[in-house]
């Protein structure tokens, strides 16, 4: 793990009291799963505060569990996620089912907080637990002719109810290009807080790719599979104009229904401002997986 | 029974009538303020008095099919019914304009680029001459002219449901049976069941 990506943001950064108390759970939290963090060592505010756990377990976007944002925590608590395998395929040296809990422990989890930018122009700072992609996809090893890597969410109708009706193409799909896939800001997550994830934020696993729109952080993940092709995903299926394969965070690119160049973060009440929208969502380092590209064509 | 009913809603002075019609906005902006709303107060707002807007807009078009096929005198309930629906539409589109959107260049880019906000401006701007001539000076004064003015209600409310299906995402369900009540509701009136008495 020579040069692994870097946090700039941690827990310590944050200093108001209502933080304190969840600061004091994410302790309790990862001693529990035995994450074993570190003290982080004290740093100037970067004016950046992860929202509460209460705004990121209240306010999300799972479509198969209802569309509204208040939907999946009143809907998702029936999902059974245990026991969790994954299936992976395609162009791979060891495909198979993957048992989530064998798997986890492999892998090394690690505390990431991350800016989280929605498509619909709202954004939040997470601090996920999790292991990087690339990580996995070299424990399975990957073929030299694999170029994508396609993922599947669970389709489970009895469990979720926001699929019987469609209003997306079930299952949920979403890909990456390998590159994007490798890249050590890419994150399978299992947690937020140093605790479980949960239900309604895409329990047990779930991806976080935090450069694009939160669409492609694809949730409870049951499959993935490496192709040579560029794979499917749902929101480009039901609306090619409006979601493009790469939906990285650009404000230059405005979607056509919502101006891409601000956003309002999410917790900061009924008169928070917006706030200009980051290139990349800030995260500048992967700017060189896209050199030749015109990113106005390729949204 | 009817005819108790019918002389109760006749006993309902209109003030009352626009204060209970208040109640749902002032509670709203209660809770908004006091962050009991959830994380995105402002989204809550915005959304819920939309579906207050429509709300109102299909209770006002039902009132003439019952007043003509059921014993029921419920017309005196039409007027606040529809400046009540035109209130809500204008603090909706106010928490849009000052609390969602802000920026002024960033509000004329997404009334004329945006679909679903064109739509629902649309809506708007033919409800505002209704809203404007609900009052018995304007009846008198426009004579036969009032009607065919108020005619616009129909397609401002069929636009309204379009504004809800265009800012829904993916393939819904609920804004389609809005549509579908709307369009129930319009086409009646050219049918003979209307035409009735
Ligand atoms: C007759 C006029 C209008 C009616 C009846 C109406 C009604 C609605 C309804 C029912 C919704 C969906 C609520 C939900 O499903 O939760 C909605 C959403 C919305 N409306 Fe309107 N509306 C009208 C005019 C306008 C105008 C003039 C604007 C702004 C210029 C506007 C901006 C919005 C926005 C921003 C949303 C939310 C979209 C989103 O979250 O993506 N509406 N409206």
């Amino acid at each position: 793990m020579a040069n692994r990506w870097r946090n700039t943001l941690t827990t310590a950064d944050v200093t108001p009291e209502a933080m304190f108390l969840n600061r004091r759970q994410v302790m309790a939290g990862a001693a529990a799963m035995g994450l074993g963090l570190t003290a982080a060592p004290l740093r100037a505010a970067t004016g950046l505060e992860p929202n509460s756990y209460e705004d990121i377990t209240s306010y999300n976007n799972y479509y198969e569990f209802g569309t509204g944002k208040e939907d999946p925590a009143r809907n998702a608590g029936q999902l059974t996620t245990d026991p969790w395998t994954i299936k992976i395929d395609g162009l791979v040296e060891k495909p198979g089912d993957y048992v989530l809990s064998d798997l986890i422990p492999q892998m090394t989890t690690e505390e990431r907080i991350y800016r989280f930018r929605c498509v619909e122009a709202w954004s939040m700072v997470v601090p996920w637990n999790g292991f990087e992609l690339a990580d996995l996809l070299d424990l399975v090893g990957v073929k030299p002719e694999a170029q994508y890597v396609a993922f599947e969410t669970l389709y489970r109708p009895e469990e979720m109810p926001g699929t019987r009706f469609p209003v997306l193409d079930w299952p949920y799909r979403e890909g990456l290009r390998l590159d994007e896939a490798r890249h050590p800001l890419t994150l399978l997550a299992t947690g937020i807080y140093g605790k479980p994830m949960p239900n309604q934020n895409g329990a047990p696993i779930r991806l976080v790719v935090p450069w694009k729109y939160g669409f492609k952080y694809i949730k409870s993940i049951t499959r993935i599979t490496l192709t040579d092709k560029q794979p499917k995903t749902s929101w480009n299926m039901a609306n090619a104009r409006e979601y493009g394969f790469y939906s990285n965070v650009n404000p230059q690119v405005d979607h056509p229904r919502w101006s891409q160049a601000t956003e309002r973060r999410i917790g900061g009440g009924l008169f928070a401002r917006r706030e200009p929208t980051l290139m990349f969502n800030g995260y500048d380092e992967v700017a060189s997986l896209y050199e030749a590209m015109d990113l106005r064509k390729n949204f | 029974m009817i005819q108790q009913i019918n002389s109760r809603v006749r006993q309902i002075p209109n003030w009352a009538l626009y204060l209970l019609g208040a109640v749902p906005v002032v509670w709203l902006y209660v809770q908004g303020f006091q962050n009991a709303l959830g994380p995105d107060p402002v989204d809550a707002i915005e959304h819920r008095l939309g579906l207050w807007a429509l709300w109102l807009l299909i209770a006002g078009l039902c009132i003439s099919p019952i007043q003509r096929n059921t014993p029921l005198r419920l017309l005196k309930l039409r007027r606040p019914i529809g400046v009540l629906a035109f209130m809500y539409v204008l603090v909706h589109f106010l928490t849009w304009l000052v609390l969602d959107v802000q920026i002024p260049s960033q509000i004329w880019a997404d009334i004329v680029k945006r679909p679903y906000v064109t739509v629902g401006m649309v809506a708007m701007l033919l409800l505002l001459p209704l809203a404007l001539t609900s009052n018995d000076w304007s009846i008198r004064k426009l004579g036969s002219k009032w009607r065919q003015l108020h005619w616009l209600v129909y397609p401002a409310v069929i636009l309204a449901a379009i504004h809800m299906i265009l800012q829904a995402k993916g393939f819904q369900l609920e804004p389609m049976i809005y549509l579908v009540v709307v369009l129930v509701l319009v086409g009646v009136r050219r049918t003979p069941l209307y035409l009735r008495r």
